[in-house]
C-alpha cells in the first residue's frame, strides 16, 4: 500500500507540471497583455514594464523563472492586486470556496445516496420514477439557469434568502449558493447509487443474505451498501476537489469572494502569476483527491487491496 | 416436531408464474411432493426446468415483481410458509431451511470476512454473543474440514479457492442446525474432483446431523448416490417421481428414459453418446399439449393436443405421460428382476446397453 503511493505521489509531480506549462502555454498565446487597455501606452513606459517584468527576454527564460518559482511554492505577487501575493489572496478565498464546497458536498452526498437507495430497492415504483425524474432535471438544467431561478423565487418574490453577498458561515447567504453547486452533483451521485444499488442487489451473495434469514433492512445496509456505493466513491473524489477549489459560475453568479471568482477576474486581467498559482492550486488537490478515492477504494473492496 | 403424516415438508400444487413482458412464464407450474425427516430428494431437469423456483418458492426467496407465487402450499413443521407473515418466514430461513447456492464464488459477500459472514447467522436465530460466535464460525469451519480454520476465519471469500468457499457456504448454512438443507447445484461450479468432496461432505454431515436435503442438480451421477427419492422437472411441471433406485432401473417417462441414456457409461457404451434432441421449451409460450411432445420419441398424435394425465404406475411411482403404463411396462420387461432389487443404482446396466 505504502508503496502504492509513493508511486502514485512521484506521477503526481510531472501531471503538475504539465497541467502549469499548457496554462502558461496559453497565456502567452492569446494576444495582449496585462497592461495592454484600450489606450495605448507611451513607447517608453511599454519598454519599462517589458524590462521590470522580464517580458523582453527569451520566452525559455522566462518559462524557467516560473516554473522554479512555483516548485519552491512561491507564486509571486500578483499584477493586478498590488502587493499582494497570490498565496495571500489563495489563502484569504479558499475557506470561502471551500465553506461553500463541503457543504455542497455533504448535501450531495446525503440525499444522493438515501435517494438513490431508496429508488433502488423500490424500483419501477412512482418513488423511483419521480426521483428519477428530479434527477434527470438537476444533471441536465445547468447551475447558471437553477441560480437565478431560485433567486428569482427564494428571494425576489419569497424575500427569504439574500440574492447574493457573503456572511460567512452559518448564516441565510450560505443557502442558495449551497443548493445551487450540489444540484448536479446530488442528482448524479442519486443515479449512481440507483444503478450500483440495484446490479448489487440483484447479485448471488444478496440471495444468500435474505437466505439466512435477515430483514431486508439489516441486507441493504450490511449486505449491498458497500457494493452498490463503490461507483460513488469514485465519482465523489474528483467531485469534491471541483467542490472544494471554488466552482466559477457559481461563486460569479452570487458574489462570493472565493477561488472561483478570483480565477475568472484573474483571467481577464491577464494577472499570470495568480492564474498560475490558482491552477496549480485546484491541480494538487484534484490529484490528491484521486489519490485518496484509490486509497478508499482499496480499503472498501478487499479484492483489489494488493 | 409436529408433522403432517410424518412429512416434515409438503408441497402442494405450487405454481410460481413469472410476469414479463414476453408473457407470463410458467416457472413452477403445479409441483407437489412430500420429504420425510431425514430423507434426501432430488430434484433433476435441465435449466429452466423451475428446480431452482420452486426450492426458492418454499422459502419465498421469489423477487416480486416479476415473480408470483400464485397458489398453492408449502407445509413446513404443520404451518403453510405461503401464508405466513414475512417476519415468521424470516425465522425459518436460515433458522429453520438453510440453503446452498449454485456458485460459491459469487454467493458469499465479496467485501465481508467469513468471520461475520458466519456469525451472522448465529446471532440472528441463536442470540450468541460476538465471543460465542465466533467460536462457533471456527467451529463449523473445522466441521467442514478447512484446514487452519482457526486463522482463515478473519479471512475474505477472494483468498479461498471455489471447493472451499462451498465449504464456507455449507459451514454457513448448517451453522443454526437446520431442519431442512437446500443445495441448489452445489456441485455444478466446481472441478469434478472436488465436486466429489462436497457432495461426500454433504452427505457425512446430513448423517450426522439427521438433516433432510434437497438437493436440486441437472447431473443424473450426483443424485444416484445421494438420494431416497427422486422428481424429474420438466418445463415447470414433474414429470417423473419415484423411489431413486427404482426410478433408475425402471423409468416411467420417455423423457427420464432420454436423460438416462444420455449419460455416458464408460463400462459398455460405445459410438456416439444419446442426445435428446432439440431444445428445451420457451416456458413462456407453452403449446397446449405435453411439453416434451415436440422432443420426444414415443409422442403420438394426441401428445400435441391434450396435456397428459399423472399417471400412478407403481407404488410411489408416478409419470406424466399419456403412455406412462407402457413405458413403464417397457422398462420393467427389459431389466431383470434381480437388477431391479440391487442396492447401488449406479452400477445398473444402461438402457441401451449392448445395443449401440
Amino acid at each position: 500500500m505504502l508503496r502504492f503511493i509513493i508511486r502514485r505521489l512521484i506521477i503526481t509531480i510531472p501531471t503538475i507540471l504539465v497541467v502549469i506549462t499548457i496554462t502558461w502555454g496559453l497565456i502567452r498565446l492569446a494576444p495582449g497583455n496585462f497592461y495592454t487597455s484600450e489606450k495605448a501606452l507611451p513607447a517608453a513606459i511599454e519598454r519599462n514594464i517589458r524590462d521590470k517584468y522580464g517580458l523582453d527576454r527569451p520566452w525559455y527564460e522566462q518559462y524557467l523563472k516560473t516554473m522554479g518559482q512555483i516548485l519552491r511554492f512561491d507564486f509571486g505577487t500578483s499584477l493586478k492586486y498590488e502587493g499582494q501575493s497570490v498565496n495571500e489572496i489563495i489563502a484569504r478565498s479558499l475557506p470561502v470556496s471551500a465553506t461553500v464546497g463541503i457543504l455542497a458536498y455533504l448535501l450531495a452526498l446525503i440525499v444522493g445516496i438515501t435517494v438513490g437507495s431508496i429508488a433502488a430497492i423500490k424500483q419501477n415504483s412512482k418513488w423511483d420514477y419521480a426521483s428519477m425524474t428530479l434527477a434527470m432535471l438537476g444533471i441536465s438544467i445547468p447551475n447558471f439557469v437553477l441560480g437565478p431561478i431560485l433567486v428569482l423565487f427564494f428571494s425576489m418574490t419569497l424575500y427569504w434568502l439574500p440574492p447574493s453577498r457573503w456572511d460567512g458561515f452559518p448564516s441565510k447567504s450560505v443557502i442558495l449558493p449551497v443548493i445551487t453547486l450540489s444540484a448536479l452533483y446530488m442528482a448524479y451521485i442519486a443515479r449512481l447509487t440507483r444503478a450500483g444499488m440495484l446490479e448489487v442487489l440483484r447479485s448471488d451473495y444478496i440471495r444468500t443474505a435474505r437466505s439466512k434469514g435477515l430483514s431486508e433492512t439489516q441486507v441493504v445496509i450490511r449486505h449491498a451498501l458497500r457494493g452498490g456505493l463503490l461507483p460513488v466513491v469514485s465519482y465523489t473524489g474528483p467531485a469534491l476537489a471541483f467542490l472544494l477549489t471554488g466552482t466559477v459560475v457559481v461563486e460569479r453568479l452570487f458574489v462570493l469572494p472565493g477561488l472561483g471568482n478570483y480565477f475568472i477576474q484573474a483571467s481577464l486581467n491577464r494577472d499570470e502569476p495568480l492564474i498560475l498559482g490558482i491552477v496549480a492550486f485546484i491541480s494538487i488537490t484534484l490529484l490528491t483527491m484521486n489519490l485518496l478515492v484509490d486509497i478508499a477504494y482499496g480499503y472498501l473492496d478487499p479484492r483489489i487491496r494488493h | 416436531m409436529i408433522t403432517r403424516n410424518g412429512n416434515l415438508l409438503e408441497v402442494r400444487d405450487l405454481r410460481t408464474y413469472f410476469h414479463t413482458e414476453d408473457g407470463t412464464v410458467k416457472a413452477v407450474d403445479g409441483v407437489t411432493f412430500n420429504l420425510r425427516p431425514g430423507e434426501t430428494l432430488g430434484i433433476v431437469g435441465e435449466s429452466g426446468s423451475g428446480k431452482s423456483v420452486t426450492n426458492l418458492s418454499i422459502v419465498r426467496l421469489i423477487q416480486s415483481p416479476p415473480g408470483q407465487i400464485v397458489s398453492g402450499e408449502v407445509v413446513f413443521d404443520g404451518r403453510d410458509i405461503l401464508r405466513l407473515p414475512e417476519a415468521e418466514v424470516r425465522r425459518i430461513r436460515g433458522r429453520r431451511i438453510a440453503m446452498i447456492f449454485q456458485d460459491p464464488m459469487t454467493s458469499l459477500n465479496p467485501f465481508m470476512k467469513i468471520s461475520r459472514q458466519l456469525m451472522e447467522m448465529t446471532r440472528l436465530h441463536l442470540g450468541y454473543s460476538k465471543a460465542q460466535a465466533y467460536a462457533h464460525a471456527v467451529k463449523m469451519l473445522e466441521t467442514v474440514g478447512i484446514p487452519d480454520a482457526p486463522r482463515r476465519v478473519d479471512g475474505f471469500p477472494h483468498e479461498f479457492s471455489g471447493g472451499m468457499r462451498q465449504r464456507v457456504m455449507i459451514a454457513m448454512a448448517l451453522s443454526c442446525q437446520p431442519e431442512l438443507l437446500i443445495a441448489d447445484e452445489p456441485s455444478s461450479a466446481l472441478d469434478v474432483t472436488i465436486q466429489a468432496q462436497i457432495l461426500e461432505l454433504i452427505k457425512t454431515l446430513k448423517q450426522e446431523t439427521g438433516t433432510s436435503v434437497i438437493l436440486v442438480t441437472h447431473d443424473l451421477g450426483v443424485v444416484a448416490g445421494m438420494t431416497d427419492d427422486l422428481i424429474v422437472m420438466y418445463a415447470g411441471k414433474i414429470f417423473e417421481q419415484a423411489p431413486t433406485r427404482e426410478l433408475f432401473a425402471v423409468p416411467g417417462n420417455p423423457y427420464t428414459k432420454g436423460l438416462l441414456r444420455s449419460v455416458p457409461d464408460p463400462t459398455s457404451a460405445r459410438g456416439p453418446l444419446y442426445q435428446i434432441s432439440g431444445l428445451p421449451p420457451d416456458v413462456a409460450h407453452l403449446p397446449p399439449g405435453c411439453p416434451f411432445a415436440p422432443r420426444c420419441d414415443r409422442a403420438e398424435e394426441i401428445c400435441s393436443k391434450e396435456f397428459p394425465p399423472l399417471v400412478e404406475v407403481n407404488q410411489d411411482h408416478h409419470s406424466l405421460c399419456h403412455f406412462a403404463k407402457e413405458v413403464y411396462a417397457q422398462s420393467v420387461a427389459r431389466s431383470s428382476p434381480s437388477i431391479g432389487m440391487r442396492d447401488k443404482p449406479e452400477l445398473i446396466p444402461h438402457p441401451s446397453a449392448g445395443k449401440k
